[in-house]
């Protein structure tokens, strides 16, 4: 049977038969993957603690037609600070669920596996409050559909942008304004994201602007994929 | 696709968790190989659980009257309640000798990916139960993986106003196995080992 190496990160996992789970992977090589972690729930197997989502991993599995067989494992980052953190996982799981619904099977996708490695670290320094919605919109601009920040989405006039509308793919003028209205600070934000200042972005403090970054990222980001992303409206936040 | 009862049994087992279709194919032509008694046996009892088995209505055990087997023995110590997934949890707690007081049955963990928040558990009904039954700790015994932790972070965050003693089990536990697979005395000993969990 032919075997194959990647790195990965667990997504997610789903029980199996009596002791197994399949473990869904993003990698960067082979895309999404789907592996049948065999006797993992096993309090004594080698897998358990391994396989748990938001872990890095590098992986050996044999390739199945339809789920391959994990056969080796070796954890390269457990992210424990976020998942000692209730206030981190929200933002994981959401990056998490917004992998799992872009990324295709057996399709090699490295911007998109280094993009949510970087982002889990930097989550595992400490959270910058523009994060999350920073790691979307990279997302969405390496699935080609980045948001416009330099003119109006609608007029392309070189106007002072008011307002940001997901249907028009960008912000827009006052004269076309549509959707969330904005303030300045947060079209400067998106605009470091964008434009490769992310480590500027990253560094400010919250504000209006950085809770209206994560917010219109979550709605581009639901607006593409067609659905709710689950984890941004019911994870476990602070009472 | 076969002949139409066989394939409404294939699709039938299909739908039961960690089944599927070529395990309910399996299944569906063993059942037609055994003897008719056989089959009818296991269609009997599972009438019967769904005839005779309710869940408790204070901890949400599986139980055969209002309150589960735990619940209605007066030897149970009432001020401390060991809050756990699954039914299953309850078994393997029980098996372990070391825990003399009730349960919490939560229904699941948190599990934002799939749907799972605060609101399709049962968290509510054991604020209720805090609020109002002498009880003085709660041990959060909840899976040692990515959700069952969470489950319990998010808990004793909740909890900690209330003044109740909040404690976790012990990590002695090895991560990522599922609690039910745990062997007596390692369950047994992190229960006794539990320690203090802030909110
Ligand atoms: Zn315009
Ligand atoms: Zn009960």
């Amino acid at each position: 049977m032919a075997t194959f190496r990647d790195e990965g990160v667990v997504l997610r996992t789903m029980k199996l038969g009596e002791a197994d789970r399949i473990v869904t992977f993003v990698t960067p090589d082979h895309g999404k993957v789907r592996a049948v972690a065999k006797g993992i729930r096993k309090p004594k197997s080698k897998l358990a603690g391994q396989l748990e989502p938001i872990t890095h991993v590098t992986m050996m599995c044999w390739k199945g037609r339809e789920l391959d067989v994990v056969q080796q494992v070796q954890v390269i980052d457990h992210f424990k600070a976020i998942r000692e953190d209730l206030d981190r996982m929200p933002a994981a799981f959401t990056m998490l669920e917004a992998v799992d619904l872009v990324a295709v099977e057996r399709q090699p996708m490295p911007g998109l596996f280094k993009t949510l490695t970087g982002a889990l670290r930097t989550l595992a320094e400490g959270t910058g409050p523009v994060l999350l919605g920073a790691f979307l919109f990279r997302l969405l601009d390496l699935e080609g559909v980045g948001p416009i920040v330099d003119s109006c989405a609608s007029c392309s006039e070189d106007a002072p942008l008011v307002a940001f509308d997901e249907h028009a793919g960008g912000f827009l003028c006052r004269s076309c304004r549509s959707g969330q209205p904005v303030a300045p600070e947060t079209v400067e934000l998106v605009r470091q994201i964008v434009g490769g200042q992310l480590r500027q972005a990253l560094a400010a403090p919250p504000s209006r602007a950085t809770a209206e970054v994560e917010r219109i990222a979550t709605l581009t980001m639901e607006y593409h994929l067609d659905r709710q992303l689950r984890s941004a409206h019911l994870a476990p936040g602070p009472q | 696709m076969f002949a139409g009862p066989i394939q409404e049994l294939v699709d039938e087992l299909g739908r039961l968790p960690g089944v599927g279709p070529k395990s309910a194919q399996r299944i569906a032509f063993h059942l037609l190989e055994v003897s008719k008694e056989e089959a009818l046996r296991l269609a009997a009892s599972i009438a019967e659980v769904k005839d005779r088995i309710r869940l408790c209505e204070r901890c949400f055990n599986v139980a055969e009257s209002e309150l589960c087997a735990v619940c209605s023995d007066t030897r149970r110590d009432l001020s401390i309640v060991c809050v756990v997934e699954d039914p299953r949890d309850v078994v393997a707690v029980e098996r372990t000798r070391e825990f003399h007081g009730l349960y919490h049955v939560l229904g699941g963990a948190l599990n934002p990916i799939d749907g799972i928040g605060p609101e399709q558990l049962r968290v509510r009904d054991l604020l209720v139960r805090l609020s109002d039954d002498g009880i003085v700790e709660v041990i959060l015994c909840t899976n040692p993986n990515l959700e069952g932790e969470a489950t319990a972070m998010y808990l004793a965050r909740l909890l900690s106003p209330l003044g109740i003693r909040v404690t976790r089990i012990a990590s002695g536990l090895p991560v990522g196995g599922d609690l039910e697979y745990a062997d007596e005395l390692t369950l047994g000993r992190a229960l006794v080992g539990r320690r203090e969990m802030s909110g």
